[in-house]
């Protein structure tokens, strides 16, 4: 079932609050995963394995590397929950 | 009735879904073994979400095949679920970036090489023994290293320090009554091949080498040979390198 972007940004921020301890509020769409939020390669295939249980959807291995803001994730989560 | 049907298996190396020991333990819980997992450090959250994607979850055991107080204390923290085991899985390898650069590869890099990729065979059967009776099947993965390959450098090293320590193994282990075999598995697409720097380089060679073809995203071919190996089907095999490489090995140029 497709969620909202909203819907979508609250639980990754959620996500990204347990592994790192971030404020949720800090995960903004246009902040970047490795540059603004510091968040390194395990902690980021920490995040793609959550996220894809949460959002019940696939994140392939060679679609991670594109995903730099969380607009990204965000935008390609939406797009495969279709 | 499956073909690891009352067996207790250990089973390392599972980061991803795509990591060839998740498809060792996914087959050999189809085959009616009992899995238990190990992972280490800050993997432990990745494994623990991935071990939910198999048939049934297993546990999972905190090991660092490095740090000798984990093995020293393997065999009685296993205790808490099961009282022996039939089988281990030893799915587990990395070296620095330094180290595959052969001319450059400092002996630092080198080490670690050697010491989390081939050592950690003998260090895991050992803190593995206390649970493991005759019968019992020690199973490891390796890349082929009777040939310097492109991009390998000091890991092809490593294995074939690996390979030497899994006769050895065979040589101490027997006299006890358990095996141990490795599977030279062609390139697969997992995190520790994506790692390697120029690994792309094997994948497109490797289709066309290989008499039956080879497919780098599935790692369910090297995961049977493992399961086979695990199970009572080769009671006479052991020191033994099975090669599921869709043939290239047995080529010439
Ligand atoms: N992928 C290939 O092309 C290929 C080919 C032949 C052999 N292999 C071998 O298969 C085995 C599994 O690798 P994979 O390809 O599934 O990749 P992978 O990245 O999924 O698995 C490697 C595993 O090693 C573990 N590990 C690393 N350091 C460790 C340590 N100190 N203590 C405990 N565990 C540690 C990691 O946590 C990870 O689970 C390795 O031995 C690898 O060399 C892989």
């Amino acid at each position: 079932m497709a969620q909202s972007t909203q819907e979508i940004l609250a639980g990754l921020a959620e996500i990204v609050n347990e592994e790192t301890g971030l404020d949720p509020a800090s995960v903004e769409l246009d902040k970047s995963f490795t540059d603004d939020l510091d968040i390194d390669s395990l902690s980021m295939m920490t995040i793609v394995v959550n996220a894809e249980d949460k959002f019940g959807v696939s994140i392939p291995d060679d679609e991670v590397k594109n995903l730099k803001t969380v607009r990204d994730a965000v935008d390609f989560i939406a797009s495969a929950q279709g | 009735m499956g073909l690891l049907t009352g067996k207790t298996l250990l089973v390392t190396g599972v980061l991803m879904d795509s990591s060839i020991a998740f498809h060792v333990a996914r087959l050999a819980q189809d085959e009616g073994a009992t899995v238990i997992l190990t992972s280490f450090g800050r993997t432990m959250k990745i494994t623990t979400a991935i071990a939910k994607r198999l048939p049934q979850t297993p546990p999972v055991v905190e090991l660092d095949v490095s740090n000798q107080e984990h093995l020293d204390t393997l065999a009685g923290r296993l205790g808490e679920h099961t009282d022996r085991l039939d089988g281990v899985l030893h799915s587990i390898g990395f070296a620095p970036q330094g180290a595959f650069t052969f001319l450059e590869g400092s002996w630092a890099d080198v080490s670690t090489a050697v010491h989390v990729s081939a050592y950690s065979l003998k260090a895991l059967a050992v803190a593995a023994l206390p649970l493991m009776g005759a019968g019992g099947s020690i199973v490891g993965l390796t890349f082929d290293a009777r040939y310097a390959w492109p991009v390998y450098d000091w890991m092809g090293v490593a294995k074939a320090a690996f390979e030497a320590t899994n006769r050895y193994c065979a040589r101490d282990l027997g006299p006890k009554g358990v095996r141990c075999n490795l599977v030279a598995a062609g390139p697969i697409r997992t995190t520790a091949a994506k790692s390697i720097p120029g690994f792309e380089t094997f994948e497109r060679v490797w289709g066309d080498r290989a008499p039956l073809g080879w497919d780098v995203h599935d790692a369910e071919p090297a995961a049977r040979a493992c399961v086979a190996l695990l199970s009572d089907w080769f009671p006479a095999t052991t020191g033994e390198i099975v090669h599921v490489d869709g043939g290239v090995h047995a080529m010439g140029q």
